[in-house]
């Protein structure tokens, strides 16, 4: 084992040194095989080799851009618009999956015995289902028997659905909102300077004056006041019947909203249960240390229970996030442009470079995948127990 | 329940008040209490009435087609019934379907052995389906020796090529993962770093891209002329996935060995080889099983994705049927498929997610 004694001349560690060197050897024997199979392989099928393949122009569409692209856009334009859509898909997701699951893992340890039953099902049905047949149910059996345009199911006639998507209202900034964003971001680091202050005096006097309600109004007010002096700068684009489809607005394709829902949902009944292990985490004396405190049940939960169930929540939490990141992937089934689909499959496919293809799928997802992972660590770490 | 516990339970009576009071015991709770209750009473008839009163239960496409052009009300449980045969065994030749039923039968003869609390010798019962199970089904379902029929992996499907890859996946991944694991806890910094990349490079990919990369690469790296089907490669790349998966959840298991086990079985000579096998070994598989449990049930989901590469497991199958002219019948049809799959796989998923609390909650008892 790993602390086993270890003198440099005894027998044992040149054993070791044996052995990995033969390792090597063997690694290098195979990676040289399959590298002049591959050689052999690439010049028989007559496959191009290298990068440059990414400056040429792709040549095909995509149905989803949020940057421009086109046809005549070179392969690299449409790495980056399909990571974008990997982005925004998994940004929607874990932004509806973090609500649901919260509230379904509260169920859980509800008072209420036919919330809890609810709430149980929920995670163990959707648990224990596969992911594709959930994403099959919300895409085939869901959203593309919806009525045509003209029939939409609509909400106070800003919101529509129909078998091609969803349309949204889209808000559009007019003249004069670069002061109230201005005026937003002043506002932020103003209250952020007076919780820290705040926070200082607390430290040094003990003494708690209600601090929230000044942090909220110096960081929303000064925008507010901003928006009230331009005209309110801002109008809603609504989306509206026109021809054959809605027009303006927010249209968010059919595929886009079964993946989101299909993920969110899935990854909710995990969530859910990242939050119940997170509460059952906190002994049940502080909760009752705290009543018998006269604390508020606010208060209870607020200062004792979450800040303490937090901990415990937030590592597996970030992996659940990571998870629903790397199920994104299954929107080759669909057909929701993602990075997988439009570049394992479409650029493979046109250019037939698998090694170059794989290499930059698998550095992208790696990437992404990293530095989520990093960005976890560095907040676990600062909301840990300092262990004195 | 044992003698013992019994004075603890309360009885059913004050249980089930408690639960009425759980129910009302605040405004908000009534509320939610209300709000459900009306839910339940708003969809659960006609659901009722959908899966059951309406359904059609045998027959072929005629018994759900629209009668005089308007489509019929209910379930087409129908649809299940007339594709069973595809549905479990997929495109392989019907005078060999007694190989896959003894497949079926050995794999649930392993299954129930090892879920029963009287059969002794787990361990040996484990260690024969990964080592000897395998290649056996393999032979039997492949065939061209002993006389079988050669039937190629193109022709396998349905249920029988999701058994088969879940399988495969399972056997392949346990005792790659194991080994990825001790290597992981080597003392040996090349074997370790070696360890530590294929763990990262495995957990940061996900599947899809994985299969992609395995079904492009793989054929590219073999000696020209060698081809290898789609099957074998899906199976490489579910085995590459979970080996990563397995590992971690093994490595969890030998970390909460205590290092005086170690040290115990050295002083009594014997050899680091002998220390693992006979000592740490038996302790953390012990330990690791119902988080080994937990990937099994991630495999059986996941077998799913191999539709993505154009192979025909039970999902695809059924969705094979969905789009059969014959059975284009309106949503009905599908949405029973749908939930007879969901019915399938929950019922594995969640049954093998029992066992696998049940013996969570053994090892904690025992302490």
């Amino acid at each position: 084992m790993r602390n086993s004694s270890r003198s440099p001349s005894s027998s044992r560690d040149i054993g070791a040194v044996a052995i990995q060197a033969a390792v090597l050897i063997v690694l290098g024997a195979v990676v040289w095989l399959a590298a002049s199979n591959a050689v052999a392989n690439l010049t028989r099928l007559g496959i191009n080799t290298g990068f440059g393949f990414l400056w040429r122009p792709a040549g095909f569409a995509i149905s989803q851009t949020l940057i421009p692209y086109s046809e005549s856009s070179p392969y690299l334009a449409a790495l980056a618009v399909a990571a974008l859509n990997t982005v925004v898909l998994a940004g929607v997701s874990i932004a509806v999956a973090t609500p649901v699951g919260f509230a379904i893992g509260l169920g859980r340890r509800s008072a209420n015995g036919l919330v809890r039953g609810v709430s149980t099902g929920y995670v163990e049905l959707l648990r224990n289902v596969p992911l594709l047949l959930q994403l099959f149910f919300w895409y085939f059996a869901l959203l593309r028997p919806l009525p045509p345009p003209r029939q939409s199911l609509t909400l106070l006639g800003a919101v529509a659905l129909n078998a091609r998507g969803l349309f949204l209202p889209m808000p559009v900034a007019d003249e004069g909102s670069g002061a109230v964003l201005a005026a937003l971001a002043a506002g932020i680091a103003l209250a952020a300077l007076a919780a820290r202050m705040l926070a200082r005096r607390r430290e040094r006097t003990g003494d708690a004056p209600r601090a929230a309600p000044v942090v909220l109004a110096l960081a929303i007010g000064p925008a507010l006041i901003a928006a009230l002096a331009t005209g309110l700068p801002i109008h809603w684009d609504l989306p509206h019947l026109q021809g054959f489809n809605y027009q303006g607005g927010l249209a968010v394709q059919p595929e886009l909203v079964a993946m989101a829902l299909a993920l969110s949902l899935y990854s909710a009944a995990y969530i859910a249960e990242i939050v119940r292990a997170g509460l059952d985490a906190v002994p049940r004396g502080q909760i009752e240390a705290a009543r018998a405190l006269g604390l508020k049940p606010v208060t209870v939960n607020g200062k004792i229970v979450v800040p303490q169930a937090l901990r415990v929540i937030v590592p597996p939490l970030g992996n659940e996030y990571l998870r629903l990141f790397r199920n994104t992937t299954l929107a080759a089934a669909i057909g929701y442009p993602d990075l997988t689909m439009v570049f394992g499959g479409t650029v493979l496919n046109q250019t037939a470079q698998a090694f170059e293809v794989m290499l930059i799928l698998c550095a992208v997802y790696l990437a992404i995948n990293g530095s989520v992972s990093a960005l976890i660590n560095w907040y676990n770490r600062r909301i840990a127990t300092v262990q004195r | 329940m044992t003698a013992a516990e019994t004075p603890l339970q309360p009885g059913i009576g004050a249980r089930a008040s408690r639960l009425l009071h759980g129910c009302i015991s605040s405004p908000g709770n009534i509320a939610m209490t209300l709000a459900l209750v009306l839910l339940a009473a708003y969809a659960l008839p006609p659901l009722l009435e959908w899966t059951i009163v309406q359904g059609h239960w045998s027959g072929g496409p005629d018994a759900c087609a629209p009668i005089d052009g308007k489509q019929r009300a209910g379930a087409c449980w129908a649809f299940v019934g007339s594709r069973w045969t595809q549905l479990v065994y997929g495109p392989y030749p019907e005078s060999e379907h007694w190989r896959v039923d003894t497949v079926f039968a050995m794999v649930l003869a392993a299954g129930i052995a090892l879920l029963s609390r009287r059969v002794k010798s787990k361990g040996l019962i484990g260690l024969l389906l990964i080592l000897v199970a395998p290649p056996v089904a393999g032979v039997l379902l492949a065939g061209g020796v002993l006389g079988l029929p050669e039937v190629p992996v193109s022709r396998w499907g349905g249920l029988m090529l999701t058994v088969t890859l879940a399988g495969a996946a399972l056997a392949g991944s346990l005792p790659l993962g194991l080994a990825v694991a001790l290597c992981r806890r080597s003392s040996m910094p090349v074997i370790r770093v070696l360890a530590i990349g294929y763990i990262e490079f495995l957990r940061g990919v996900p599947l899809v891209p994985l299969l992609f990369l395995v079904m492009s690469i793989l054929p590219l790296l073999l000696p020209p002329g060698a081809d290898l089907p789609l099957l074998p490669r899906a199976i490489v790349a579910f085995i590459l996935f979970n080996s990563a998966g397995m590992a971690e959840v093994f490595r969890g298991g030998l970390q909460a060995i205590p290092k005086g086990q170690f040290e115990a079985a050295r002083s009594l000579g014997l050899s680091g080889a002998m220390t693992m096998a006979l000592v740490i070994l038996p302790q953390a598989i012990a330990i690791v099983t119902p988080g080994l449990l937990n990937v099994a049930i991630a495999i059986v989901k996941e077998t799913t994705v191999i539709l993505i590469i154009g192979l025909i497991d039970f999902l695809n199958q059924i969705q094979a049927g969905l789009a059969d002219p014959k059975w284009l019948l309106g949503d009905q049809v599908r949405d029973s498929a749908y939930l007879f799959a969901g019915l399938v796989y929950w019922a594995v998923c969640f049954g093998l997610s029992r066992v696998s609390a049940r013996l969570e909650l053994k090892r904690e008892r025992r302490g």
